[in-house]
């Protein structure tokens, strides 16, 4: 560090120059109109979707080795910090995992691989989960994912639910396969609210004011300011959003919003800055575990949202064939079974359940209790019924669409 | 100096100590909480105090990558910077030539325009010209934001030279070159020095021009942007004191050999 | 060296640096304004076709952003002169020899890294943290009180993060002022109170005007206080174009707010430059 004795340190530091002629050299930026023209930026995809070639899955894995180790996205409060399914992953397989919770949420993930994908660059990760939803058609139209081999991934065909097969966001599951399914609703603590919470109305309600949050995704708060007005997201039109924005704007303005949140919502809650907030309904239990917390999870009586996190293979990952290995283990009944116990997440093996209902039935005292309602609950494990109040985000068929939407919503966040 | 002073200097020397301490709290705070004998990430309220953590420095490995990451970018600007650098200031500061007063229009664009536009644009140009972001686009935005920097510092000097030594050199029969590595260069050299450690501390701290052209490459300030939103672990209080303690030796060292010698 | 070599010198030597500045400062700005004069998606790709339309829409938009990030930065930089102002007389006039030590004390912190001090902070003035729970607790404060997510939060931030930038100016400028000066001033009757605002402050002066050329710019468009500091009603148009960008991956408008942002500040530096007079700035910094 320069000496502070020095005066020609700070006379360098404060020294500033300007002058008429530099005011004048400035304005002759004429070259540079014509340099404008020159930029443009590369797409790699086209945003109507076409069906990929037949013999891509070939091509992609053709010559593609295991190399013994993969990195692994993923957002936070999907695994048991203590990281058992993985212990046992490298246990069988020798294969090590870098395991990063670096996703928090989708818009900003896309953002920030977008420009390495588009250079043809590793992200440095093998692995990542990503939500159904735009940033989701966005990967796949640039062609940012890989073709999985499903002859690679004899757990998935065995015991996924079938259901996931048909997924309008990936039909066949050609670039994805589950990881979890999750709800959005709302989480709140009873001790501060003094109340049931029970309806998206709440979430407007003034004696929460200063004391509510909302998600920043456009898609998840478009998605409740549709639903508490009683629209459908799923035909939702362009005057619907701009009456859900308006909505959303009533609530930041009467001052009854703290903040959008994005992951970060499950912080805000268990220190005490929000009391209601939207939420996902997995991280609730998982809080309540892990720091003792009281919080509960409701699906509003207007509806809340169903969403899926799918394992993906970006196309540029330098250890696929290791990723893949990894996926299919996920779909092991035990494997399966281990992990929705920790996160209590949608789990997409349905045979999990009879298995936490024998752990539940070998344990004793607290854990058998939590493992008996994990086996039961709807949350995890939901029957056709409990899908009659879950809508899914509104999908878009072509990019100005999804803008039109997008440019509805952000102003409300980023204002 | 006495004559002029304002009575109330009692006031005043209260007020700064108080702006002294407003300035130092937050910083207390990270020492403190580095000793928080808490269960994990959430170091939010005292629980009992610990060395323990100083022990498990390197657990988090990302976090150890990130720290490295930084290190070496913040030593690579700081040479080429500052051989960049040095070498724009002494031209400024030795020479008197056309064209200089652009240059010095461009360094002081350079330290005065703001980091969200200049990390801005330079996401654009990777983005138009598809090189993808990383480390080298890293370096390459702090080595950009550094030159002018040391190239201000090393001027400011180079035209407080005291010519009659380098003439003098020439008098005796060196030429030019030797004249300048022999005669001027260890003279400037501090100012250079002092230039290099601007470099290396404005690299090792930049976040917002870091985040714009960085990727999924994660420095040290980057990790603790992004790990925010689930709590800060302690190892990062523990690398922020260990940083800050570094920054001070070096501080005080360079600062003591800097005093002028006493008289024999 | 012959004479035609020793002009060339110079060239030589800024040649290395001045192409670096030149790739990577100055052409960024000219693919930023291109950018921003683009149109398309980031899927499918953008192409140049000179859609001026997007900085209509931007300011349309976001002109609230925009203009609260000036107020912000104006408050801020005025707060800073009355905060520094004090110190750097102090330390000027009173601390002897002790000057460069408090200098040093006063930049101490700032060895830590800003986002670490800027979260620090959030840490201290958390809801129910440890200066704001026991104060509630004792009913001095009412349960819905809180510092984080307001204003004031996101200016004190500004404040306390650029204070350096102020200090040090006005410091050096105060530093230079020729004691004779002021002796001549009380010679001729002058009470303290009127040397001081008659000879001390105007020499000071440009001081504090360099000061605010090196904080405003970077309070204005600041974003890191605000995300950490404030709320959805504090965004300033640092965190919109952070989040078109590393966000929406909407780079037009992104670029187009970037643009504008730019040239407000530098219409606003080069009209300050110019009202002053840069004589004064210069003879400062010459001396």
């Amino acid at each position: 560090m320069p000496s502070l004795n020095d005066p020609a340190f700070l006379r360098g530091m404060t020294q500033s120059r300007f002058g008429r002629r530099d005011a004048l050299r400035l304005s002759g930026l004429s070259a540079v109109a014509m340099a404008l023209a020159a930029c443009g930026v590369e797409g790699t995809g086209k945003t109507a979707a076409s069906a990929p070639a037949p013999d891509a899955v070939a091509k992609f894995w053709a010559g593609k080795k295991g190399t013994g180790k993969l990195d692994f996205a993923n957002w936070p409060l999907y695994m048991d910090p203590k990281q058992p399914e993985l212990k046992k992953f490298t246990a069988a397989t020798g294969v090590t995992v870098n395991y990063q919770e670096v996703i928090e949420e989708m818009a900003p993930w896309f953002a920030k691989v977008q420009p390495q994908l588009a250079a043809n660059q590793s992200i440095g990760y093998d692995l990542m989960v990503i939500t159904n939803g735009i940033q989701f058609k966005q990967f796949v139209d640039s062609g940012f994912l890989a073709p999985l081999d499903h002859s690679k991934l004899p757990n998935y065909v065995a015991n996924a639910a079938p259901a996931y097969a048909n997924e309008s966001f990936d039909k066949g599951n050609v670039y994805t396969v589950p990881f979890t399914s999750g709800i959005s609703g709302i989480a709140y603590d009873p001790a501060k609210t003094k109340r049931p919470i029970t309806k998206l109305a709440d979430l407007w309600d003034p004696a929460f004011k200063g004391k509510v949050g909302m998600f920043s995704d456009t898609q998840e708060l478009g998605n409740f300011g549709m639903l508490v007005l009683g629209i459908d997201p799923a035909d939702s039109t362009p005057e619907d959003w701009k009456r859900a924005a308006a909505k959303l704007k009533e609530q930041k303005d009467a001052g009854i919003l703290r903040r959008y949140y994005d992951q970060s919502y499950i912080e805000a809650i268990g220190n005490g800055e929000v009391w209601i907030t939207q939420a996902w309904s997995g991280d609730i239990f998982q809080k309540n575990v892990s720091d003792g917390t009281n919080l509960q999870f409701v699906i509003p009586e207007e509806g809340g949202t169903l969403w899926t996190d799918n394992f993906a293979i970006p196309i540029t990952a330098s250890n696929p064939v290791d990723a893949l290995t990894l996926i299919d283990f996920f779909y092991q009944v035990d494997i399966a079974a281990e992990l929705a116990e920790y996160i209590s997440f949608v789990c997409p093996v349905p045979a999990a359940q009879q298995k936490i209902r024998d752990d539940a039935a070998k344990a004793t005292g607290d854990d058998q209790k939590s493992l008996a309602a994990i086996a039961e609950s709807p949350l995890v494990f939901p029957v056709e019924a409990d899908y009659s109040k879950l809508h899914y985000y509104r999908d878009f068929k072509t990019a100005a669409e999804q803008q039109e939407y997008q440019s509805t919503f952000e102003p409300i966040v980023l204002g | 100096m006495s004559r002029f002073r304002v009575s109330g200097g009692g006031v005043l020397r209260a007020y700064t100590w108080l702006i002294i301490a407003w300035l130092a709290l937050p910083v207390l705070v990270m020492i403190l909480f580095g000793f928080n004998d808490t269960p994990g990430r959430y170091n939010q309220s005292w629980q009992g105090f610990t060395f323990k953590w100083y022990g498990r420095l390197f657990e988090l490995n990302d976090l150890t990558k990130a720290l490295w990451v930084s290190l070496g970018v913040a030593v690579v600007t700081m040479l080429v910077a500052g051989a960049l650098g040095t070498a724009i200031g002494y031209a400024l500061g030795r020479y008197r030539f056309r064209g200089s007063g652009t240059v010095n229009l461009v360094l002081f664009a350079t330290m005065s325009s703001p980091e969200l536009v200049m990390g801005a644009s330079l996401l654009t140009l990777f983005v138009s010209t598809g090189v993808g972001l990383g480390v080298v686009t890293i370096a390459i935005a702090h080595i950009m934001f550094s030159i002018s920097f040391v190239a201000v510092v090393v001027r400011a000097r180079v035209l407080t030279l005291d010519r009659s030594v380098e003439e003098a050199a020439a008098d005796l029969g060196a030429n030019p070159w030797t004249t300048f590595w022999k005669i001027t260069f260890p003279i400037i050299l501090p100012a250079v020095f002092s230039g290099m450690m601007l470099a290396f501390a404005l690299s090792i701290d930049d976040f917002v021009v870091t985040n714009f052209t960085a990727g999924t490459t994660t420095t040290f300030p980057l990790w603790i942007w992004g790990a925010t939103r689930i709590g800060l672990p302690p190892q990062v209080n523990v690398m922020g004191t260990l940083i800050f303690a570094v920054g001070v030796l070096i501080a005080v060292v360079s600062s003591v050999r800097a005093r002028p010698r006493r008289a024999a | 060296m012959s004479r035609g070599k020793r002009l060339l010198a110079p060239y030589f030597l800024i040649l290395p640096g001045g192409v670096w500045l030149l790739l990577f400062f100055i052409v960024p700005m000219i693919t930023m304004l291109s950018l921003s004069l683009q149109q398309g998606d980031v899927v499918s790709g953008y192409v140049f076709t000179g859609h001026w339309q997007t900085y209509v829409d931007a300011i349309v938009d976001y002109k609230t952003q925009l203009i609260r990030s000036l107020i912000y930065g104006a408050i801020a930089t005025i707060l800073l002169i009355v905060v520094a102002f004090p110190v750097a007389y102090w330390i000027a006039f009173y601390a002897g020899r002790r000057k460069a030590t408090f200098l040093f004390l006063l930049l101490l912190p700032f060895f830590v890294s800003f986002v670490l001090r800027t979260i620090s902070w959030r840490q201290i003035l958390t809801d129910e943290g440890f200066l704001l729970g026991p104060l509630k607790d004792a009913g001095l404060l009412s349960a819905g009180f809180h510092i984080l997510g307001t204003p004031a939060a996101v200016i004190g931030g500004l404040v306390y993060n650029f204070l350096p930038f102020m200090v040090l100016p006005v410091y050096v400028a105060l530093e230079r002022i020729d004691p004779r000066v002021v002796e001549a001033a009380r010679d001729l009757y002058a009470t303290p109170l009127t040397a001081f605002r008659k000879v001390i402050l105007p020499l000071a002066l440009p001081g504090v005007f360099a000061g605010v050329l090196m904080t405003f710019v970077p309070a204005s468009s600041d974003y890191v206080n605000s995300a950490v500091l404030g709320s959805s009603s504090t965004t300033m148009i640092g965190q919109v174009i952070q989040a078109q960008y590393l966000t929406s991956s909407n780079y037009p408008t992104a670029s187009a707010l970037s643009f504008l942002l730019m040239a407000v500040l530098l219409i606003g530096v080069f009209a300050y430059a110019r009202a002053l007079g840069t004589e004064d700035v210069m003879k400062v910094a010459a001396r």
